[in-house]
């Protein structure tokens, strides 16, 4: 840079590299779909150092467990610890047999209220790799016919919807990221009102005018309203209630563990779920919602309110989609891993 | 004459490092596979901003603002990469980039070896990236996020920990 004292030089630099990144900033949020290929490259060069590393600790873990670990036992301790383990492990069949029970139960009841609906079981191999957004990178993507906007879920509840899709990986948006929404409803009362991130552990539920009854520990399910999930999957339990004006502040906690995610289930389907089909299903408060078209009662001051604000959230709004444009995907062979075992035939 | 040289010149007693081939791209990547990684077994290790520390580390080591901020820029946009499309290309570079300008020119003028200077120094610089990350948000993005948290307080001190025994590994990084 002729003229410019070298003492000087990258003091203009640092403006000059600062400034072009404020104006990729601008040209993106003008423009959504910017910088879509340094994304795609990234993801696509890191993505299988990811796989790797997710198989290498797999691996490692395995090896700690069965070999490791017990080396150390002397023979003594092993005779008792034997029977100990046995009594242990009956315990700990009879528990994971009821866990599993309960899962199944959950995930048959669900396919018997949506039998058209194809899922896909995937595994969690990344994180978001700063606080200022929360995302999951699966191990599935466009191959296996995961498309954006889909919804995912766990046995437990919802987790969030896909935002991004590349070959073999794709990327969720989980409820607690502050883009971040559901429709959903009151599990007792019906109130509808939709769930949102605050960019923390614990969801925020709006538009709760102050004179609807409320409690603590009240579940939250989903309402149905944003056409990607379903109605009554769970999606957590209030833990504090404030008044404000005009609406309540209440935060949630979420039913599926949400910064501990290993597996989970995509619906392989963009168009809207059907409701006509809700049955006394996945949990008992779901016994409390009757037939559609009478079903959830929303909040006066606020009628209109879910639905817009749904359809005006990131995980939501995309889907307000004709269903014409977006056909159901075919189905994909069975996963290899037992999440993937939800597939319906 | 160089960037480099002219500091030599000025700061005499101040010795500027050069590190063994490829040591610098391999600690950067090594550090975005940790924090895209880990954190899937280890909830809690979202909190530690490994790339953040390498910034900060070649910066203070290399003490040349121009490749400071470079390397800040690179990490920065690598790490808006892959943290997700609600995250813009360019918030982290913004803070990783002033950051690595920032290191590189206090690198120039004081000595940072120290483990007490590299502590005091990674709080500073993790306040500052946060407070450079809030305000971007807010001016250019338009999202409210709160200033101060307890757990952000808790973040700075665990990165600082974190950054004392990892500066000292990478010193090992360093030509003799």
């Amino acid at each position: 840079m002729p003229g410019i004292p070298s003492r000087h030089k990258s003091i203009f630099l640092l403006t000059g590299v600062v400034l072009l990144q404020v104006l990729l900033l601008a040209l993106q949020i003008k423009r959504d779909s910017e910088g879509r290929l340094i994304r795609v490259w990234t993801v696509g060069a890191f993505s299988p150092f990811e796989r790797a590393g997710n198989h290498g600790i797999g691996h490692l873990r395995e090896t700690w467990r069965h070999y490791f670990a017990l080396q150390n036992a002397s023979r003594e301790n092993e005779q008792l610890r034997r029977e100990n383990d046995e009594l242990k492990m009956q315990v700990n069949q009879l528990q994971s047999k009821a866990i599993e029970a309960d899962r199944l139960e959950l995930l048959l009841n669900f396919h018997k209220s949506h039998e058209n609906v194809p899922m896909l079981g995937a595994r969690v191999i990344a994180t978001s790799a700063g606080t200022a957004s929360a995302t999951i990178m699966l191990d599935r993507g466009s191959k296996d016919h995961i498309k954006k906007n889909m919804g995912v879920i766990t046995p437990e509840g919802v987790v969030g919807k896909v935002v991004e899709v590349y070959d073999n990986t794709s990327e969720v948006l989980l409820l607690t990221d502050k883009d971040s929404g559901v429709g959903a409803m009151l599990g007792n009362s019906r109130v509808q009102s939709p769930v949102g991130g605050a960019g923390e552990p614990l969801l925020v539920m709006k538009y709760v005018a102050n004179d609807d009854t409320v409690n603590i520990g009240e579940r939250v399910v989903t309402s149905g309203m944003d056409k990607i999930f379903p109605r009554d999957l769970p999606i957590g339990t209030i833990t504090d209630i404030k008044p404000g004006n005009p609406f309540k502040s209440i935060r949630i906690r979420p039913s599926a563990n949400l910064e501990r995610l290993e597996e989970v289930i995509v619906l392989l389907t963009l168009q809207p779920l059907q409701m006509n089909q809700e049955t006394e299903t996945t949990k008992p408060s779901a016994s409390v919602a009757t037939k559609a078209g009478e079903t959830a009662k929303p909040s006066p001051s606020a009628a209109n309110k879910p639905a817009v604000e749904a359809a005006k959230s990131p995980t939501s709004g995309t889907v307000a989609k004709p269903a014409s444009a977006t056909a159901t995907p075919a189905p994909v062979p069975a996963s290899d891993n037992a999440a993937a075992a939800v597939k319906p035939e | 004459m160089n960037d480099a040289f002219d500091i030599r010149n000025m700061e005499s007693h101040i010795e500027v490092h050069k590190f063994r081939g490829g040591a610098i791209v391999g600690a950067a990547l090594l550090a975005l596979m940790f924090q895209a990684f880990v954190p899937v077994y280890f909830a809690k290790a979202a909190m530690i901003d490994l790339p953040l520390l390498i910034t900060i580390y070649f910066g203070l080591s290399r003490r040349n603002p121009s490749t400071g901020l470079l390397l800040g820029m690179v990490i920065g946009l690598l790490q808006d990469s892959l943290s997700g499309p609600t995250v813009p290309l360019g918030l982290y570079g913004i803070a990783k980039t002033i950051i690595g300008y920032l290191a590189s020119s206090i690198g120039a003028r004081l000595d940072t070896e120290h483990p007490a200077a590299r502590f005091a120094l990674t709080i500073i610089f993790f306040g500052l990236h946060q407070g450079i990350v809030l305000l971007t948000r807010r001016i250019l993005l338009a999202q409210s996020s709160v200033w101060f948290t307890m757990h952000l307080a808790a973040a700075a001190v665990v990165n600082a920990i974190v950054a004392v025994f990892l500066f000292a590994l990478l010193d090992h990084l360093r030509k003799s």
